[in-house]
């Protein structure tokens, strides 16, 4: 398996199949059939949900990499604890995905039988977890992203989708205070962690384009009700972030080239590294229980 | 939220042990809160964290309280006799000749 060059896959977004298959995902669960299944492929949505989970799990993974290695006990335990809560949405967001996709693929399968070209996350979430004030900041980036996104996701006209976002979103609140805590923390610290986090704020920065980029898969989901269309989050989340720096006594970095490509599965050079740990059990004993 | 000055000053302190918190959970409405244990934690908002984390992750925990360890008073060792001496010889001290009435919970 490769981790250089991604191939030149197909695109895997909305109409690159033809017709439309409508399996509605929420019969079986007692729900009613929602009507988002009119007018969307089950190939759209199954992408959406790969991003969706595919974000969570991979950040999962970096913060799983401070386990016994906090700055404290107790930031520590908070760290573990986060990466648990982004384990669990991925679990639900892949074992959903893998449903809508039909293929038989679980979430096991999904997280630990795909190379670093079907992954479908953000190139911010699987950067290297650097030191401490770099693996808030990116945290800190990232949750209110989330939290915006994840509160309208609660509201999907998906009945599944819009559970697990639910649940989710109450977690993600508490992420985000947790981390935009310690920016405050950082930044209006000492002159060591305050050149420390605004030098990861510098470095993340053009990470942060690909949240808002939206594409055919992204606006056909959204036109059903069912996702979001990121780049309609970009203002708000842009408040908020430019809100806490200020406050944390920090410069916002300046707009300039912005790094893109995950979520076609173009990803940086540390993703295949962090998968061949990750996946290196599953990838041993295939088809094992545990 | 603390201001900036104590925030940065809470961190200044080349002492990198930070400050102990004792915690108290309560389990329910109306229920007492309970001494949980204790978390170490820069300020109030971090304790709150931390303790949330630690000691109200699992569980059906509705409030939490977290103190500054230094503001406890407790009392000590030395205290046993004239402090807690139960007064077993003086019956009238003891509220147990009242009737409780039909309802009301004992603790």
């Amino acid at each position: 398996m490769g981790y250089g060059n991604p191939p030149d896959e197909p695109e895997t977004g909305a109409g690159s199949d033809a017709p439309p298959a409508v399996r509605p995902l929420s019969a079986t669960a007692g729900h009613v059939v929602p009507t988002w299944t009119s007018g969307v492929t089950d190939n759209a949505l199954a992408e959406y949900l790969l991003r969706l989970g595919d974000d969570r799990l991979v950040l999962g993974q970096r913060l799983a990499e401070w386990c016994g290695h906090g700055p404290i006990l107790e930031e520590d335990i908070a760290l573990a604890n986060i990466s648990l809560d982004l384990f669990g949405q991925a679990a639900l967001l892949l074992k959903l995905a893998g449903e809508t996709e039909g293929k038989g693929r679980d979430e096991d399968a999904l997280a630990f039988l795909r190379d670093a070209v079907e992954f479908r996350n953000v190139q911010l979430v699987e950067l290297p977890k650097g030191d401490f004030g770099f693996t808030i900041a990116r945290q800190f980036l990232f949750d209110a992203y989330s939290e915006l996104c994840y509160a309208e996701l609660a509201r999907s006209t998906h009945a599944e989708l819009a559970g697990i976002a639910s649940k989710a979103h109450k977690e993600i609140r508490y992420h985000l205070r947790h981390s935009t805590d310690w920016i405050l923390k950082l930044g209006d610290g000492t002159p060591e962690s305050h050149a420390r986090v605004q030098s990861a704020f510098d470095d993340l920065w053009r990470f942060t384009g690909e949240l808002f980029e939206s594409d055919d898969v992204d606006r056909a989901v959204a036109e059903q009700g069912i996702g979001v269309d990121p780049s309609t989050l970009r203002p708000r989340w842009r408040t908020r972030v430019e809100a806490v720096l200020a406050e944390a006594t920090l410069r916002v970095p300046n707009d300039g080239v912005m790094a893109s490509g995950g979520r076609r599965g173009r990803h940086t050079e540390y993703l295949g590294h962090m998968l061949a740990e990750m996946q290196s059990v599953a990838r041993a004993h295939p088809g094992a229980q545990w | 939220m603390t201001s900036p000055e104590s925030r940065a000053s809470s961190l200044d302190s080349s002492d990198t042990q930070w400050p102990l918190w004792e915690v108290f959970t309560q389990e329910g409405q109306g229920a007492p809160h309970e001494h949980a244990g204790s978390v170490h934690a820069v300020d109030a908002e971090q304790a709150l964290q931390n303790a949330r984390d630690v000691y109200a992750r699992r569980g059906k925990i509705v409030s939490v309280w977290v103190v500054p360890t230094a503001s406890i008073t407790a009392s000590t060792p030395d205290d046993m006799g004239p402090f807690f001496d139960p007064g077993n010889d003086k019956p009238y001290r003891h509220p147990q000749f009242y009737k409780v009435p039909r309802g009301v919970r004992v603790y």
